[in-house]
Order: C-alpha cells, then structure tokens, then sequence
C-alpha cells in the first residue's frame, strides 16, 4: 500500500471546475489514524452487544432486540446450500464489531475535524458536493462525522438523522416500524445487524410532503477487520415522496472486513421512495445486505442499485406489494472484476391485487470474476391483475468469466401476467478492434462496451452518479487490461 | 504532404501465408483503388496495416511518412492518422454515434485537455450536412440495427470526423444498393482533398465510377501483379479477372 504524500492529496485544478474529474477513485487505497474512543475490541458474544447498547446509552427494549437477536446469529446455519461456501471463510471472532470517533454528529463543516475532512478530500467528493452536503449525512466509521440536515428539509417536517440518534429522539416512530420489514430472523446477515447494528439513516417524511433534492449519504470502512453494520430505516407518509442516495468507497485491507447492513423502506398509501446505491467496496469486503420496502396502496419503491468491487456481495433487494396497484421496481448493475463475486438480484412478492413490479438487472463479468442473478418473483393464486416484468442480461469480458442466473419466478392463478427475458452477449475481439482503430485505448474501448451494456439503466441514476458510475467502470477497466 | 509506404509486405493468418511481398506508396492526394478477387488477400492488406491483433506481418514494412508503424499497437496507428473504413463495421450497443465520436476524438487530445462539447457538436452537425445525414442519426447506438448502407455511412461519418492521413476503405461496396452506393460515394468525394490519401479496395468496378481512383491495380495471390490509371478498371471489367489470370501465366511461363 503507497502511503500518501502530499502531492497525493492536492486536488488537480480541474477538481474544482469539473466534478467528473474530481472523483478520483484510486484515493481508496489509504488509511489515517483515527484515535477510536469507543472500541468494542474483536469478536462477538453477549457481552459485544452489551458494550455497543451501553456506549450508546439504549434503552433497555433495544438492548433486548439486540440480545436476542445474537442468540438468533449464533442458532441460523450459514447459508452455504444455496450461497458460496466462501461464506465460511468469514471469521465472527476477528471482527470488530463496534467502534467511534465519539464525536456527536457535526452541524457545519467548519466543526468536522481536519482528519476526516482529509478522508474525505482523499475519497474524491468534489468541492461543489461537499458544500452541498447540506441534507447528507456522511458516516465515518460507525458514527456519522458530518451530519447536516438541510433547513429547508426540516421546515418540511421531514426527520433525517443518524440511526443511534434517532432511537433517542423519536422512539415511538421507530420502534412503530424497525425490523417489520426484514424481521431479526430473515436470514443469518440479517440477524447479525439486529444485534450489532450501529449509524446508518433514518429518515421520515410526513404526509404529502414531496422532497425535491434527493438525501445522500457516504459510507465507508476504514479500520482494519472492522465490519459496518448500520441499519437503515425510511418511513415515507401517505402521499410523500423522496429520493435517498448511498455511495461507497472503502480503503483497500489485506484481511476480510464484512459489511452487512439492514435497509427498510415503508411507503404508506400513495408514497414513492427511491433508494439508490452506487457502491465501490475494496476487494477483501464480504458485503451481505438485506434491503427490503413494503409499499402500500398505490404507493411505489424503486430500488437502484450498482454494485462494483467487494469480495463477495449478496443483495437481493426486495419490495413486497401488499397494497392494491403498489409498484415495486428494481434496477440492477453489477460489475464483477477478477477475484469477485456479485451474488445479486431482486425479490418482489406480490400480496394484493393489480399490483406490478418490474426488475431489470444487468451484469458484467470481468477475467475470472463471476456474477450471479438470483430472482424471486411470488405472485399468489388467489390475486388478480398483477404484471411482472424481469430482465436479466450479462455480459461477458473474457472466457474465463462466469455467470449464472437463478430466476425462481412462482405465478399462481391465470389472472397475473408474466414476461421473463434473458440474454448473454460478450465483448468480442472485433469490436474491441473496431473501437481501438478510432482511436480508443484497449482499455477505452472495454470501458465504453461496459458503459454502452449499462446505458440504458444508468441514465435513471442521478446525474453525478451515472458521472460517479461511469468514472468507476473506467478505472475497473483500466485495471483489467492487461 | 504525408506517404504511406508498403514495403515487401508478408502477412499470416495463423500459419497461412496471405499477403506475400506487396510494394505500393500511396501520397496525400491521391486514390488508389485494389482490385481483386475473392480471397487474394485485399482485405488482409488493410487489417494488417491497421494492426489487428490476428494478422502477423512476417516481413516487409509499413511506413507512415518514413517511419515503420508496425511496433505500434491499433489504437496508436489510428490516432497517428490511420483510419480503416470496415467491410463489416461493428455493433456497439448503448453508445450513440455522437459519443463514441466524442470519445475517439477525446482519446487524441493531451492528457488533462477536455473535449470542448459546443465545438465539437458544431463541428459534427457541419459534417453531417455535408454528408446529408439527419441529425437523428447520431444518437443512434453505434451501426445496431443500422441497415448496410447505414453502417457504410456511419463509417464516412467517423471518417470526415477524424481527418486521417490515410483512410483505407475495405470493400465500402459491399452490401450497398445502387442509391446506398451513390451517397456514400459522395460522401467520400466530398473528404477528398489534398490532406487525405485514399487506399480503396473493392471487388467490383462499378465503385470506381462514383469514386474516381488517380491509380488502379491488380492484386492476385498476395501480390500486385498490374498497376495503371483508372482505365485499367474498365479493361478489368470488360477482360474479367481471367485475363490478368492469363497474362500472369504467360509472364511467369
């Protein structure tokens, strides 16, 4: 790992004119010394969750959701019948499970400390973005270093904060929906956030009100063997609509370090909510998470999500439909570089009637990476009028890459309507030939095949992240040409 | 004034001997149109001279105003203005004309130089007005779906957008309608000029009535076996292949 210096952190001119060119990625690869006040030590027991409850002063219902949660844990097998048993490689006792800067979340950025501040600047958020910070809350570690909500947002009576914090302020509201959507017990990953979650978002939006400006948040591991865990809940009022937005980068560890978050969404009656992840995890990062929104009458969820780097990942983003004509949608991107596996995918479970839900998922398998779609599509006899549409295409770079497709697609009852659509192209040397005689670089030319795949989906992302995507699948480009 | 200079050029495929000694310098300015039949290895010469990655140049040299181009890779020779116009352009989903332009004309600029997009823009649309393209055609994914006579027009576009020193047009006929041949014909009269030098490979004399080429020759089995003006066109097509054939026979006997 190349220590930074400090030509390394000054920003190129063009940083500050062109938030394309500010992003520069290869800043993942460092660490700086944070002096952790907070340290829950490594390995995980009943006396782990005690200590992260009390550092976080809980009250005492928490500290029991969480205990039985780890009871929970430790009684669910691994899921190795259906997952890679690269599962077993995770060793629970070589994990740290807690740690904090202790700082309370900041107000203004004047009041961030100059380390993180550097962290931040090394991760590449443009200038422009971290002024705009205002209405993001950026997580370092496991408590958010900067939070900022955005006067405008709370004079609309919306609530954005921090997970920890909000259990304090706003108990009832929590505790109303936390783990209803994925309860404890989903499955092992699940469970293991319940006991040891820690930071992570929550978000209220009250009846009607429409967020204009999408709430974002940064996420990011930097301790060694220091697994993430926050815990994600977003409750969007009868007729209220926002967009949320998670982007990741992670410094590069030579040991495993686990990411496992829990998100749940609720969209009440007429509500929309669209959650969006652009993720970029070093290559040792088990990334297992479980995102699940339940949409009620007329109300709509739509998951984005674009998954790149990791060792492993396993998301399967979900929306179960229990109210009539609820929308559920999931679009998909996963890049799986050499040494990588994306294990991803989408549940939509239907439980009313005319409801619809629509998956697009797309997948790029590079060198000896490997990417998976797994698919669950449920739609119950007794319901009438509901619309799936799934489309799953992978692309292939080179012979050595594989991808596998799992659609488990159970339609009851002749009243519903299904589509299903698969295909599998591959980059060919002609056309990486046709692109190079323009002028295009080997690695040009594969990033523009990868780009041109993904198109179609990126150009629903927000513009600075379908900038932030496209600047990705450069670099892992770039990196695998040989 | 730039030359593009084949010097005893020998290319394989595999272990298969394709091209076998071909000699020929071509100068700003000028058209030079390869004739031949089916398999003498036309297509070879251009692909090979572009740098594709099947093709092994055995012997010989390929000079681009004096200096041996053949130690660089595909992309290094395009951008030091070798542009090959293809027989069978590919498809390359999800990227429009426009950007995939904006891209290859970013890949020539400096490190740290940004495409200025107004520019370029006004620069692509005088192009197509040129070529009488409609402007819709640009953001069309690069040659999917596109019908021949599409994709050979998409090639002129590339073309008249990169201002090569030397574009070599394999076999820009092929799969063209008398209409189709006739645009696309314009359009390559149009880029003519004192700045580009033209190596075009075709099969069929009919070609050479819509671009009229300064030189002809004849390529047989690897070789050039007969240059002249563009009156050797039409002796070719009148005699048929079988005549050079013939005469080869008489030479070598």
């Amino acid at each position: 790992m190349k220590p930074p210096t400090d030509t390394d952190t000054l920003p190129s001119p063009a940083a500050t004119e062109n938030p394309v060119v500010g992003i520069d990625q290869s800043a993942g690869n460092f660490q700086y010394d944070v002096a952790y006040e907070f340290d829950a030590g490594t390995g995980l027991n009943e006396n782990t969750v005690r200590y992260i409850s009390s550092v976080k002063k809980e009250a005492p219902w928490i500290l029991e959701f969480r205990l039985k949660a780890l009871q929970k844990f430790m009684s669910m097998p691994m899921p190795t019948h259906w997952a890679t048993k690269d599962l077993e490689n995770i060793d629970f006792q070589k994990i740290r499970y807690y740690l904090a800067s202790g700082q309370k979340p900041k107000r203004t950025w004047d009041e961030v400390p100059d380390d993180i501040k550097k962290t931040f600047e090394r991760l590449g958020i443009p200038e422009q973005e971290r002024k705009f910070l205002a209405g993001v809350e950026a997580q370092f570690d496991s408590e958010a270093a900067y939070s900022n909500v955005k006067e405008l947002v709370a004079k609309q009576g919306v609530i954005f904060m921090n997970s920890t914090e909000a259990l304090r302020e706003h108990p009832e509201l929590f505790r109303k929906f936390f783990g209803k959507v994925i309860p404890t017990g989903d499955n092992k990953f699940s469970a293991l956030n319940s006991a040891v979650f820690s930071g992570g978002s929550f978000i209220y939006v009250p009846k009607g009100v429409k967020v204009a400006q999408p709430l974002q948040a940064y996420f990011r591991i930097n301790a060694e063997n220091f697994g993430q865990f926050e815990r994600t809940l977003i409750i969007a009022d009868e007729g209220a609509e926002l967009t949320y937005m998670e982007g990741c980068t992670a410094p590069k560890f030579s040991t495993s370090t686990l990411h496992s978050a829990v998100v749940e969404l609720v969209a009440l009656k007429g509500a929309k909510i669209q959650y969006i992840t652009v993720q970029n995890w070093a290559n040792n990062v088990f990334n297992l998470v479980t995102k699940r929104g339940v949409a009620h009458e007329d109300a709509e969820i739509k998951w984005i999500d674009c998954n790149i780097g990791s060792r492993l990942t396993m998301k399967y983003p979900g929306v179960v439909l229990k109210g009539e004509r609820a929308r559920g949608e999931v679009i998909s991107i996963a890049l799986a570089n050499d040494g990588q596996h994306q294990d991803t995918g989408a549940k939509m479970i239907h439980a009313a009637n005319n409801t619809t839900s629509n998956i697009v998922a797309k997948s790029i398998s590079v060198g000896q990476g490997r990417s998976t779609y797994r698919g669950v599509v449920h739609i119950p006899k007794h319901l009438k009028g509901c619309k799936n549409n799934t489309e799953c295409d992978a692309l292939l770079i080179n012979t050595n890459s594989r991808t596998d497709t799992y659609p488990a697609i159970t339609v009851r009852g002749d009243r519903n309507y299904v589509q299903h659509e698969a295909s599998v192209s591959k980059v060919n040397e002609e056309m990486i030939f046709y692109m190079q005689q323009r002028g295009l670089t080997e690695g040009q030319a594969m990033s523009l095949a990868v780009n041109g795949f993904i198109n179609d989906l990126a150009r629903q992302f927000p513009m600075e992240y379908s900038v932030e995507l496209k600047r990705l699948i450069d670099l892992e480009m770039e990196g695998s040409v040989g | 004034m730039s030359s593009l200079e084949i010097k005893d050029l020998h290319v394989s495929i595999g272990e298969k001997a394709i091209v076998k000694g071909l000699t020929l310098t071509i100068r700003s300015g000028e058209v030079h149109a390869i004739m031949g039949p089916n398999g003498t290895g036309k297509s070879t010469l251009s692909k090979a001279i572009a740098g594709h990655p099947d093709y092994t140049i055995t012997s010989g040299d390929v000079l681009l105003d004096g200096a041996s181009i053949l130690e660089k890779e595909a992309d290094e020779r395009a951008r030091a203005g070798i542009f090959l116009a293809f027989q069978y352009p590919s498809e390359i989903p999800g990227v429009s004309i426009a950007n995939f332009l904006r891209a290859a004309i970013q890949a020539r600029m400096a490190e740290g130089e940004e495409i200025d997009a107004t520019a370029y823009y006004k620069r692509l649309y005088s192009k197509m007005d040129m070529l009488k393209i409609d402007r819709k055609f640009t953001s069309r994914a690069v040659n999917d779906g596109f019908s021949g006579g599409e994709k050979k027009r998409c090639e002129i576009l590339q073309m008249a957008m990169l201002e090569p020193k030397f574009s070599l047009m394999d076999e820009t006929d092929s799969g063209l309608d008398i209409d189709a041949l006739r645009i696309v014909s314009e359009g390559v009269n149009a880029l003519r000029g004192p700045n580009l030098g033209v190596l075009m490979i075709t099969h069929y004399q009919r070609l050479l009535n819509y671009i009229v080429p300064d030189y002809v020759h004849v390529m047989w089995d690897g070789r050039i076996v007969k240059s002249g003006d563009k009156s050797l066109a039409l002796e070719l097509e009148a005699k048929g292949y079988d005549w050079v054939k013939k005469e080869l026979a008489l030479a070598t006997a």
